[in-house]
């Protein structure tokens, strides 16, 4: 609940592991606070949420990796510099990981410009790389690809179906079926805060279900 | 409910009245100050009555902030209130005695600068509660009222120590020196009243924020099953 | 920042007349004042950075401690204002013509007990500032009834040094204490704050 606004209605679903979920659904349909409930931000008015096994959610989220419509990165800090830094909120940190982890979104690990100069598309991919730093088990993704050219997009497409192919768990949110299209293990449609459909792979005509 | 609150209502009022006899009649006239010490019977009563009511939040908060329970919230929130309440009334009742008495508008004695500090820190509490935005209002409120109740006790200690640089006047005998029984009495009496006034004052405003709750609990539910928006 | 120290140095030498006998005994607690409101603007850029992208949620779903974002933060910005007081105490020095009868070491002392007070419950409150309106307000609101005893302590540690009208102990001792308690506080609630959204 925000306010008097119901973000959420009676959800209940269940995600298997090692499995790329898209969901789906019009802007406020809840998409976003579906994936700020599985990882603890907003925290459910009623009902519970169990993630990697635990209700504890604080406990767990070492294995968890989020990104958001906010590049969640510090303007003022190189790219390298941002990924070092939150890399320590989780383990002490290899450098060469991380730099490798800036070539796999496609960015230059070498690039001295601060975070808060980069184009949109740019800082979408290092958020992505900033959300996958500690090796995650689960990846809640929120549009993670607004913002890049069709390029970047199949690449970061290609990146997550390698991810889910590795073993983890990935929820992505996006009003683009074509990123996902090859990718979904699974699909959800959600509207007005409640999940009204569930599709094995993704249906060609994106008439998403309205209710 | 309603008897219990309609017969508490009258044990109030009883207890109010015999406090106000207590006051203005029955307690022997001061011998320096004259009638105008009859004050002291609002001005100290209300004084205790508002601190019980901080120690009342205080507790509210803490167990709060471990159980999330709506209902510690609402009844932090009216004690909060209903003390801040009877501390306007030891502020503005401190002036009105001082003046006619020693013909200063305020003494920084230890006991009403004291209350001063307890009045900003609470006001600011209730400043929070309105300003606040977002669900989690009560659990940040809950955080500042722990952190004001601590600081509670910092502020007597430092104005007791810091604060003495020059003599001053000293607020009513009731420093337990000395006090006719007959004024013990009047003032125990008004205490008694008083903190039963605030207990129902209190029980009443709980009410109202329980009911404000449960509006939006209704809103809630209602907006869940699909309704309005 | 700086500048803005300065001004506020000199608009209190004009407030309140540097000249006469009062001055060597008030100044302590102009000092203070003057802290204070330096303090309090440089508090209230200490989320600044973070709120920009949303960083803070970033914070929130790592399993980092709340507690250790929070001592970052007051470290930093302790060693903030403090860089802000060694610039503005040689001006009041200069502008009051001060004179210390008491030893400098115990200045030092009440600078460094004074400022914690302030900046430990200051970036606090500004977290907590954050889940409000009136954000920039609300945190001076807060923060000044709740340091209402350490300002006394400050004050009475100051001048006591200066003056050497009495010793700065006590008041020292109670800023320690008050340090302390209010440490253990906020360190514990952080968390709290953190996650209240």
């Amino acid at each position: 609940m925000f306010g008097r606004f119901a973000a959420l209605r009676e959800v209940t679903a269940s995600f298997d592991d090692g499995r790329l979920y898209a969901i789906f659904g019009d802007n406020g349909a809840g998409k976003s606070t579906l994936l700020r409930v599985i990882c603890g931000l907003a925290r459910p008015s009623s009902g519970k949420v169990t993630l990697l096994g635990s209700s504890d959610l604080r406990s767990v989220l070492g294995g968890v990796g989020y990104m958001a419509h906010a590049p969640l990165l510090y303007d003022e800090m190189t790219g390298l510099e941002n990924l070092h830094y939150f890399a320590g909120l989780y383990r002490p940190v290899d450098d060469d990981k991380l730099r490798d982890a800036i070539r796999t979104v496609g960015l230059d690990p070498g690039l001295t410009r601060y975070v808060g100069q980069y184009s949109q598309g740019m800082k979408q991919r290092l958020s992505l790389a900033r959300a996958t730093l500690n090796d995650p088990k689960v990846l809640l993704l929120d549009e993670p690809f607004s913002n890049l050219d069709p390029q970047s997009a199949k690449a970061m497409s290609r990146l997550l179906g390698e991810m889910r192919d590795a073993g983890r768990t990935i929820l992505v949110v996006t009003h683009q079926s074509v990123h996902v299209a090859g990718i979904a293990d699974e699909s959800f449609w959600m509207s007005a805060g409640k999940i009204v459909d569930r599709q094995p792979g993704i249906r060609a005509a994106e008439s998403a279900v309205r209710s | 409910m309603k008897t219990a609150f309609i017969v508490f209502s009258l044990i109030v009022f009883a207890l109010l009245t015999n406090g106000l006899y207590q006051a203005l009649v029955a307690a022997p006239t001061e011998a320096t100050m004259g009638d105008v010490q009859r004050i002291f019977y609002y001005h100290v009563p209300s004084a205790w009555t508002a601190f019980l009511c901080f120690i009342a939040n205080f507790v509210a908060s803490i167990i709060y902030l471990a159980k999330r329970n709506q209902k510690l919230d609402a009844f932090a929130f009216a004690s909060a209130e209903v003390g801040v309440v009877f501390c306007t009334v030891v502020l503005l009742t401190g002036p009105i005695w001082a003046r006619p008495v020693w013909g200063i508008w305020w003494t920084w004695d230890a006991r009403l600068t004291s209350t001063l500090v307890l009045w900003l820190i609470y006001v600011s509490y209730l400043v929070l509660r309105r300003y606040a935005t977002g669900g989690q209002t009560a659990t940040i409120a809950a955080a500042l009222a722990v952190f004001g109740f601590i600081d509670v006790v910092f502020v007597y200690m430092a104005i007791r120590w810091f604060r003495t640089q020059h003599p001053q006047p000293v607020v009513g005998g009731g420093q337990g020196s000395g006090l006719h029984p007959a004024m013990l009495h009047a003032l125990l009496m008004n205490f008694l009243a008083f903190a039963m006034y605030a207990g129902l004052l209190l029980w009443l405003r709980y009410k109202l924020e329980r009911t404000s709750h449960l509006v939006e609990e209704a809103h809630a539910a209602r907006a869940i099953a699909g309704d309005a928006r | 920042m700086l500048f803005f120290a300065l001004l506020v140095v000199v608009i209190f030498s004009f407030s309140f007349e540097p000249t006469s006998e009062e001055a060597q005994r008030i100044s302590g607690g102009l000092m203070w004042v003057a802290f204070l409101f330096a303090a309090v603007v440089a508090l209230n850029q200490t989320w600044a950075r973070e709120l920009r992208n949303q960083v803070l949620d970033a914070y929130r779903v790592s399993p980092a401690p709340g507690w250790s974002l929070f001592l970052a933060k007051t470290i930093g910005n302790f060693l903030f204002v403090m860089v802000l007081e060694c610039l503005m105490a040689p001006l009041f020095v200069v502008f009051y013509n001060l004179r210390s009868v008491g030893p400098e070491s115990m200045l030092a002392l009440s600078a460094v007990l004074g400022t914690w007070a302030l900046v430990v419950n200051g970036t606090f409150f500004a977290a907590m500032s954050l889940r409000t309106r009136a954000r920039e307000i609300m945190l001076p609101l807060l923060l000044f009834p709740i340091s209402i005893p350490a300002l006394l302590a400050m004050v009475s540690a100051t001048t006591a040094t200066l003056t050497g009208d009495s010793s700065p102990t006590l008041a020292l001792e109670f800023l320690a204490v008050y340090d302390l308690v209010f440490t253990i506080v906020c360190l514990l609630l952080f968390d709290t704050v953190l996650h209240a959204e």
